[in-house]
């Protein structure tokens, strides 16, 4: 049997008034200490989890409890809350108190869910493993010698582990989809622009996505539902109506047309991933899908444009870590020069010093053109050939990885590798489409997760059919 | 910019209160914080673009200028590089003696300012973020100015333009208006341009006219002993009287210029271009010409009304309120309150420090007391009495007169009969007029308007005093 908890059984398990919210809350903080080798999480608020379950408890008994009352959620290190440590799983960040709540945050906490700690990522989340963590890698619960995938790797093992209903993770190049793929839960990157990002430390801003994992489809609709819409302190968020996702959750996928594009099921594509995801997609055409061919002819520049782009504004993003007002100052620093430099050595690891490094040379002087430049327009041709697929489609379907969770240590010695397990995932971020990646079988006994992409703020779309493929069509 | 709060968050934008206390997690540049655009940011700038004949570019971009220094937290200062929102323009210059010249300007742009560095408060160097992310606009000219005369005046000129559209209030000691120049020679009948340096730091009009003679003097020096100019950076010192070059470190700069990722393009329709254009103020040259031909003023006048727009306003709602009162007099009454404006009210302000908007004699009142003069209540001389106790009382004018009983007498035989005391009493001065003297009339002008506490009506205190004067002649 699987390990986690939907929100579901909770809700029967209140309503039937066989547990409490206290009780729920006392469940998974059981988990989290039984599981601390997997170590999902940085920061595990236990009284405080606790008091507010009991708090939620009293407005349950007096009918004015939120829509999330008795979720328990866990929050990816990178979301400021107010007056607790946002670490970004970075040495240079380990003392770093926020002043204030992200308008996610705010969000959850207004419909009551219980928020149960911070978990584990990739540092700044860079990475594709959750290897790159300052604070030690995260284990896969489904084998523990494998990694959980990444950057949101904390938060797809707390779901994954059952120590929480939920989890936010954030999503820049496919930081929640294919670490829920690995782990064989549901992960969503809402479309750019759908879900505030006020309170994210950046990545890469014109990428970043807070999104949910979840046990199945409709906790993390649930989810999406409250965290999404207009922020006036985001300026990139879209004043787009929110829809009742719920009611986009049938179980049908009848006329639901879904493109396939070849060029991602070519070379590199693990045989029994691709087994898995063409059987998942053959039980949707048996249920009334309609499944055509649809081209996305600048597939092989993802990775390349991804990069680029990411790591520019990365370089920048992390310029704030300074030493000067926050964070680690270097006790070594004896001048002005020093204090930058000592720092930033001491306080960032391996990955993120690459990856600032290559972000300040695309944008330097005379290398701007040959590459910020043209990877700026050739990320507008990725978003046309989207545009031109969904003339035809309602989605496109492909793998959310091109293979299965991959062994600690297998990777980390070789960023190139590393970054091409990212191949399917960078395209919708490329693009500022919603994406999700949902279990469909398992290849060598590890989870392979489907991914569905949809047209921007099609959300429901996208719910809709990976539910689909949840309820009997698996 | 005198806008209420800051470029990109809610912080009031003021100068001089207490170190770090307008500060927000947003311009402190904390983790997850996002900058979102003051739209009278974007109507302050437009205002100085379409006053200056630029072409308003309909979307624009914010860009990053990234760089390391302690009073800029984010790494980067929020600018507009490749497309600013202000291009093409001209400002009109006119030079001593009437001669006119155009400057061209290439752009204006938005940016945020950076914060201070304090270095004379004990060993620490300290700083202060009040003025981090106020809000600036900067405008770059093209190179078509040929003098530092050309330039002081090209910058009077801008400074009496950001007043009029009440946008920035045009100090350059406290740093609200800044400027940094560029400075090549070239040989009589070269048409390129000379490699040129820039010239910083020089905090008032004469400093810019001085540090740019000095800045020419040394390149000709230079290039007159068979020296080549170098490319850099200077900074001007006042107090020395020249300017040094920066330490090359200092400006070895690749800012590392790209569109800012958080923002999102500013856009500008024809509607907003409109409304913006339709509510510009009336600009200092269009009004000292108006002055000049509707009211009849001499140049002079019309310069120092309209040197600045608070005391324009003022002495149009001066002028206004006295037509009110006399309605036949017209443009005839241009004159005398142009001379009460600047001899008395300008006189005052000077001396007092105080805003003419604020002057606490309101141009109703002034009105009223120049209307008493006109209609022969008070004389001149009185008035200038009822002028100062106005400064401090808020009574109207024609109270003071009657509370003071400084209503002026124009009674032929009071006049009379006072005179004939002062030349009775003078019999000496008397037969030096007699004999030839006539400066000696002034004197007993003086003494009949000291018997009558200044309150004789001029006019006909001279005539009397010539009738029974001639009378002792004869």
């Amino acid at each position: 049997m699987h390990p986690w908890v939907t929100y579901d059984s909770t809700l029967r398990a209140l309503e039937r008034g066989e547990t409490t919210c206290e009780q729920v809350t006392e469940g998974f903080l059981r988990t989290i200490a039984d599981g601390t080798r997997l170590n999902a999480f940085l920061s595990v608020f236990n009284e405080k989890a606790l008091d507010r379950a009991r708090a939620i408890d009293r407005k349950r008994a007096d009918g004015r409890a939120g829509r999330l009352a008795g979720m328990v959620i866990a929050v990816k290190d990178v979301l400021s809350m107010r007056n607790e440590k946002v670490t970004c799983a970075s040495r240079i960040l380990e003392e770093y108190v926020a002043p204030y709540d992200a308008t996610v945050i705010e969000r959850l906490l207004a419909e009551d869910a219980i928020l149960i700690g911070k978990t584990n990522l990739d540092e700044f989340a860079m990475g594709s493993s959750t290897e790159n963590s300052a604070f030690g890698p995260v284990l896969n619960p489904v084998d523990e010698s494998r990694v959980p995938g990444g950057s949101s790797g904390g938060s797809c093992v707390a779901v994954a582990a059952g120590m929480a209903h939920t989890a936010l993770g954030t999503d820049t190049g496919g930081s929640i989809r294919q670490p829920a793929s690995f782990c064989g839960i549901v992960g969503l990157k809402p479309t750019y622009g759908r879900v505030s990002r006020y309170g994210l430390v950046a990545l890469s801003s014109s990428f970043d996505q807070i999104g949910p994992f979840a046990a199945n489809v409709t906790d993390a609709a649930r989810v999406l539902q409250v965290i999404a819409g207009h922020d006036e302190r985001d300026s990139t968020s879209a004043a787009v109506a929110v829809p009742d996702y719920s009611a986009a959750l049938t179980g049908s996928c009848t006329g639901l047309k879904i493109g396939l594009p070849n060029e991602a099921f070519g070379e590199g594509l693990d045989a029994g991933v691709r087994a898995a995801v063409e059987a998942a997609i053959g039980r949707l055409r048996d249920r009334g899908a309609v499944i055509m061919p649809v081209s996305l002819p600048h597939v092989p520049y993802h990775i390349s444009t991804y990069y680029i782009l990411m790591t520019a504004e990365a370089s920048s993003n992390l310029a704030r870590y300074d030493g000067i007002r926050f964070g680690h100052r270097s006790a070594e620093a004896r001048d002005l020069h020093d204090v930058y430099t000592a720092s930033r050595s001491e306080g960032f690891g391996a990955e993120v010093k690459r990856r600032i490094m290559l972000g300040t040379y695309v944008l330097s002087a005379g290398y701007y053109d040959a590459y910020y430049r043209k990877a700026q327009k050739v990320r507008r041709l990725i978003q046309k050939d989207f545009f031109d697929a969904f003339a035809s489609v309602d989605l496109i379907v492909m793998p959310t990885a091109p293979t299965t969770a991959f062994k600690i240590g297998e990777k980390a010695a070789d960023p190139l590798t590393m970054y091409l397990s990212d191949i399917y995932t960078v395209s919708a971020n490329l693009a500022g489409v919603p994406a999700i990646s949902v279990p469909c079988g398992t290849a060598d006994g590890m989870p392979v997760g489907v991914q569905f992409i949809g047209k921007q703020f099609d959300e429901a779309t996208v719910l809709s059919a990976a539910f689909a493929l949840e309820h009997g069509a698996s | 910019m005198l806008t209420a709060t800051k470029a990109f968050c809610g912080c009031p934008n003021r100068f001089g209160d207490a170190p770090n206390s307008n500060v927000c997690p947003v311009c402190l540049g904390l983790p997850g914080t996002l900058p979102v655009l003051n739209r009278n940011l974007v109507e302050y700038i437009m205002r100085m673009g379409l006053a200056t004949g630029c072409r308003i570019t309909p979307r624009s971009i914010l860009a990053r200028k990234n760089y390391f220094y302690p009073d800029l937290p984010k790494g980067y200062q929020i600018s507009q590089y490749e497309e600013p929102i202000c291009v093409d323009g001209n400002l009109e210059i006119e030079l001593e003696g009437g001669a006119k010249t155009t400057v061209r300007i290439k752009r204006i742009h938005m940016e945020e300012d950076a914060g201070k560095l304090i270095h004379d408060q004990g060993p620490q160097t300290l700083v202060d973020l009040n003025r981090c992310g106020t809000p600036l606009i900067e405008i770059v000219t093209e190179p078509d100015l040929r003098s530092p005369r050309e330039a002081y005046h090209a910058l009077i000129l801008i400074r009496q333009m950001v007043t009029y559209l009440g946008i920035c209030d045009g100090n350059m000691e406290e740093g609200s208006l800044r400027c940094d120049a560029n400075v090549s020679i070239r040989l009589r009948g070269e048409t390129a341009l000379g490699t040129k340096t820039e010239v910083k730091n020089m905090n008032s009009f004469r400093n810019v006219e001085r540090a740019l003679e000095f800045e020419i003097q040394r390149q000709t020096d230079l290039v007159s002993s068979g020296g080549r100019v170098v490319q850099e950076t200077l900074l001007w010192d006042a107090d020395a009287g020249c300017a040094y070059p920066m330490r090359s470190k200092e400006e070895a700069h690749d800012y590392r210029y790209f569109p800012d990722p958080d923002l999102v393009p500013v856009l500008v329709d024809q509607a907003w271009e409109r409304s913006v254009r339709d509510a510009l103020p009336e600009l200092p040259v269009p009004r000292r010409d108006r002055y000049e031909r509707a009211f009849g003023l001499p140049r002079y006048d019309a310069d120092v009304l309209t040197a600045e727009r608070p005391v324009a306003d003022y002495f149009e709602q001066t002028l206004t309120a006295l037509q009110t009162l006399r309605p036949g007099d017209g443009a005839a009454l241009a004159k005398p309150v142009s001379n009460w404006v600047m001899t008395d009210v300008l006189r005052v302000v000077a001396e007092e420090k105080v805003d003419v908007a604020s002057f606490p004699i309101a141009p109703v009142r002034l009105a009223a007391m120049i209307g008493l003069i006109l209609d022969g209540t008070i004389s001149g001389k009185i008035a200038k009495d009822v002028f100062e106790a106005m400064l401090t009382s808020p009574a109207e004018p024609k109270a003071i007169v009657q509370e003071r009983g400084l209503v002026q007498v124009s009674d032929g035989g009071a006049i009379a009969a006072i005179v004939e005391e002062v030349l009775t009493a003078h019999a000496a001065q008397v037969q030096q007029y007699l004999g030839g003297n006539e400066r000696v009339f002034g004197f007993f002008v003086g003494e009949t308007m000291k018997r009558m506490q200044g309150k004789g009506n001029p006019t006909m205190v001279n005539a009397v005093l010539k009738v029974r004067l001639a009378a002792r002649k004869g």
